[in-house]
C-alpha cells in the first residue's frame, strides 16, 4: 500500500513575493501594481495598525464594547480585501472587521458593531458585506450559498470569507468549501492561521502539517500564503479571483500570519499562553516593516508620508467615535420593528406595549 | 377543483411557484431528479430545470447555508431537510443565522427561505425520523412555523410561505401525505399565515391541535356527539405565530379546553397555549385547561408507537375530565 501523506504535505510549499527584509525573493509572481496601488496599500495597512491601537485604547476607556485586535494581521486582511473588486461579496468573521471598512462600511458604523448597536451592522446600499459573523464556521457555507447565488446571476464577481485556524476544525468549514466545490461556485476561502485559537495552538486542532491542505478533501485548489506578506497574500487572491470568475470554482488560501494582541478585549491574555520569544519571533516578520522597506527602497515613501496617514487615522476615527456618540439610542420599539417585514400579532401587540413606555 | 392527497397539493404548490416567480429555487437530497424521498418534488426538475430545483451533498447544515447565501443574491429559496430529525445539524443555520438576519441587519437583509420537511408518527420509521420538534423552531424569535393538516390547506400555506419575506419552516406529518384525498382548488390561492381554522363548530369544549392531531380530535368529536358532547375543533394551522384570537372566541363560547399535540408533555407548543389562555381568557374558563401529550421519553421505537403516540381516545378522556370538573 502506498503512502501517501508526505506527497500530500509536499504540495503546499508557503507562497511568498517580498523576504523579511522587504527584497522581491519571486519576481516572476510579482503583481502587476503600480507605485500609486503599492502606496495606497500601505496607507491602508499603516491606517489599520493605528485603528488597531486607537480601539484597544478607547476599548479600555470602555467607549468601545467587543473589540478582536488586528495587528499583525494588515497583509493577511487588507491584502486579500485590495484584490477584491467593489461587485465581490465579504463575509466576514469576528476579527475581520478592516476588510469590511476597506470595501465600505462606514467607520463610525464599525465602532457601532463593537458597542452593539443595530445601526452598526446596517450595510450602506451596494457596501457587498454582511456584519461579522461571531458563529466560527457559520460564514463559511453562507458563502457557498452567495457564491452559486452569483453563478446563477451570471455574474463575474466572487464571495469572500475569512476564519481562522481553530475555525478550521468545524463542521461548517468543511461543508462550506464542499459544497462551494460540488457546485464549482465563485468562492474565495481564506483561513489566517495566526496559530492560536484564543489560547489553543494550532498543533492542538489537527494532526495536518498545513491548513490549506484541507482543500484537498473539497477537492478545491488550496494554497499556503506568507500572510505577512501583503504582496503574496494580494497575487494569490487575485489568482483565485481569476480563477473564480471564469467558472474554475473555489480556492481555500492559508495565510501564515500572528496576531500580537490578546486574542480580545474580553480579559485574554496571551502572556499565560505564549511565550516572548515566539512573540518576538513574529515581530521580526511584521507586514508593516517588510513592505516599508520595499517602498523605500523603490524610493516611494517616506517617513513624512506615513506620519501624515497616521495623522489622518486619528483625526478620522475621533470623528468616526464622535459620530458613534451622536447615534440615538436603541429602543425596543426599534427591535421589534426590525423582527419581520409585517408584525405577527404577538410583536404587534408587544410594540404598543413599549410604544407607550417609551412615550412616557 | 381536484381531489389531492397532501403531498400532490404540495407539489402543485411548488410547482405554483416556480412557474410564478423565477427565484424560487427547489433543492435538497435527493429532490431533483429522483424527485424527493416522498415524491413532493416529483417532475419539477424535468420541468423547471436543474438551475431551479437540484440536489446537493449530504449535509443538512450546507444547506441552510446554502439557502442563507442564496436570499443574499435575491433568490427565495425553497430548502428540504429531509426528515425533521435531522434538523439538530442546521439548527444554527436556521435558528441561529436566517431567523436573524432582519433583525441583526437592521432589517437592511432578509432570508425568504421556506424550510419544507417531513416529521410525525405512525408510520413505522426508524429511529430520529418522526420527531416532532416544531417546539424548537417555535420557540425562535424571527421564525415563522406551519403545520398542515389537510391538502387544501397544505397547498394554500405553502404558497403563503413561499411568498413571505421571513423565514418559514413548513412542517410535513408523514402520516397524512397520502391517508386521504381532499379538494384542492387547480388555480392558486393563499391562506394566511398565522390563521387557525375552525375544522369542526361546537359549543361543549374546545379542541386545540395541530399536525395529525386535528384528525384525532375530528374522530374523538364524532365519538363525543354521540354522548351529547358538541366539540369545537380548532386547527392552529400556523403554531408561531399562535392564532390567539380564534382560540379566546371559542373559549369565550364553550368554556372548557383540551390542548392536543403529538409532541412530548414537556416538548411542542400546547404549555405556550394553555398560558396564554390563562392570561386572556380566565375568567370564561368553568374548568383547568387539560393538554393531551406524548409521554416525556425519547420518541418511541417503531413497535411502540400505538402505545406511546396520543389518539382520540385519549382525547375523549381528557374531554370527560373537563366536562365533569
Amino acid at each position: 500500500m502506498k503512502r501517501v501523506l508526505e506527497n500530500v504535505e509536499n504540495q503546499f510549499e508557503t507562497f511568498q513575493i517580498l523576504d523579511e527584509q522587504g527584497k522581491i525573493v519571486n519576481e516572476d509572481a510579482m503583481p502587476d501594481l503600480s507605485d500609486d496601488e503599492l502606496k495606497e496599500i500601505m496607507h491602508r495597512m499603516v491606517y489599520t495598525r493605528i485603528l488597531d491601537q486607537r480601539s484597544i485604547a478607547l476599548n479600555r476607556q470602555g467607549r468601545l464594547g467587543f473589540y478582536a485586535p488586528t495587528a499583525g494581521q494588515e497583509a493577511s486582511q487588507l491584502g486579500t480585501q485590495y484584490a477584491l473588486e467593489k461587485e465581490d461579496f465579504i463575509l466576514p468573521g469576528y476579527r475581520d472587521v478592516p476588510p469590511i471598512i476597506w470595501h465600505g462600511l462606514p467607520l463610525y458604523q464599525a465602532f457601532l458593531f463593537s458597542r452593539g448597536h443595530y445601526h452598526g451592522n446596517q450595510m450602506p446600499e451596494g457596501v457587498n458585506a454582511l456584519s461579522p459573523q461571531i458563529i466560527i464556521g457559520a460564514q463559511y457555507i453562507q458563502t457557498a450559498g452567495v457564491a452559486l447565488g452569483m453563478k446563477k446571476r451570471g455574474k463575474k464577481s466572487v464571495a469572500l470569507t475569512y476564519t481562522g485556524d481553530g475555525g478550521t476544525s468545524q463542521g461548517d468549514f468543511y461543508e462550506g468549501i464542499n459544497f462551494a466545490g460540488a457546485y464549482s461556485a465563485p468562492a474565495i476561502f481564506v483561513v489566517q492561521n495566526n496559530r492560536f485559537a484564543i489560547s489553543v495552538p494550532v498543533e492542538k486542532q489537527t494532526a495536518a502539517k498545513t491548513l490549506a491542505q484541507k482543500a484537498v478533501a473539497a477537492g478545491i485548489e488550496g494554497i499556503q500564503v506568507d500572510g505577512m506578506d501583503v504582496l503574496a497574500v494580494y497575487a494569490a487572491t487575485k489568482a483565485a479571483r481569476e480563477r473564480a470568475v471564469s467558472g474554475e470554482g473555489p480556492t481555500l488560501i492559508e495565510t501564515l500570519t500572528y496576531r500580537y494582541g490578546p486574542h480580545t478585549m474580553a480579559g485574554d491574555d496571551p502572556t499565560r499562553y505564549r511565550t516572548e520569544e515566539l512573540d518576538n519571533e513574529w515581530e521580526k516578520r511584521d507586514p508593516i516593516v517588510r513592505f516599508r522597506k520595499f517602498l523605500e527602497n523603490k524610493g516611494i515613501w517616506s517617513e513624512e508620508e506615513e506620519n501624515k496617514i497616521i495623522e489622518q487615522a486619528k483625526e478620522e476615527i475621533k470623528a468616526a467615535i464622535k459620530k458613534a456618540d451622536e447615534q440615538p439610542k436603541q429602543k425596543v420599539s426599534d427591535l421589534i420593528s426590525n423582527m419581520y417585514e409585517e408584525l405577527p400579532a404577538h410583536l404587534q401587540e408587544q410594540l404598543e406595549e413599549y410604544k407607550a413606555k417609551e412615550s412616557k | 377543483m381536484a381531489q389531492m392527497t397532501m403531498i400532490q397539493a404540495i407539489t402543485d404548490a411548488l410547482r405554483t411557484e416556480l412557474k410564478n416567480d423565477e427565484n424560487v429555487l427547489v433543492f435538497g437530497e435527493d429532490v431533483g431528479q429522483n424527485g424527493g424521498v416522498f415524491r413532493a418534488t416529483e417532475g419539477l426538475q424535468k420541468e423547471f430545470g436543474e438551475d431551479r430545483v437540484f440536489d446537493t451533498p449530504l449535509a443538512e447544515s450546507g444547506i441552510g447555508g446554502l439557502a442563507f447565501g442564496l436570499s443574499i443574491q435575491g433568490f427565495r429559496p425553497v430548502p428540504e431537510i429531509q426528515f425533521f430529525g435531522f434538523v439538530y445539524e442546521a439548527m444554527d443555520a436556521i435558528n441561529g443565522q436566517m431567523a436573524r438576519l432582519r433583525y441583526r441587519s437592521g432589517d437592511t437583509q432578509h432570508a425568504p427561505v421556506t424550510i419544507r420537511s417531513p416529521f410525525g408518527g405512525g408510520v413505522h420509521t426508524p429511529e430520529l425520523h418522526a420527531d416532532s420538534l416544531e417546539g424548537l423552531v417555535a420557540q425562535q424569535p424571527g421564525l415563522k412555523v406551519v403545520i398542515p393538516s389537510t391538502p387544501y390547506d397544505a397547498k394554500g400555506l405553502l404558497i403563503s410561505a413561499i411568498r413571505d419575506n421571513d423565514p418559514v419552516v413548513y412542517l410535513e406529518h408523514m402520516k397524512l401525505y397520502r391517508s386521504f384525498r381532499g379538494e384542492v382548488p387547480e388555480e392558486e390561492y393563499t391562506i394566511d399565515i398565522g390563521k387557525a381554522d375552525v375544522k369542526r363548530e361546537g359549543s361543549d369544549v374546545t379542541l386545540v391541535a395541530y399536525g395529525a392531531m386535528v384528525h384525532a380530535c375530528l374522530k374523538a368529536a364524532e365519538e363525543l356527539e354521540k354522548n351529547g358532547v358538541q366539540a369545537e375543533v380548532i386547527d392552529l394551522r400556523t403554531v408561531m405565530p399562535i392564532d390567539l384570537e380564534t382560540i379566546v372566541q371559542s373559549v369565550e363560547k364553550t368554556n372548557r379546553v383540551v390542548v392536543v399535540q403529538e409532541a412530548q408533555r414537556q416538548a411542542g407548543l400546547a404549555s405556550y397555549i394553555v398560558s396564554q389562555i390563562q392570561e386572556r381568557a380566565i375568567l370564561h374558563l368553568e374548568a383547568p385547561i387539560l393538554t393531551v401529550a406524548a409521554p416525556d421519553t425519547v420518541y418511541a421505537f417503531t413497535q411502540a408507537e400505538e402505545v406511546w403516540l396520543p389518539n382520540y381516545n385519549d382525547i375523549i378522556e381528557k374531554v370527560d375530565k373537563v366536562i365533569n370538573f
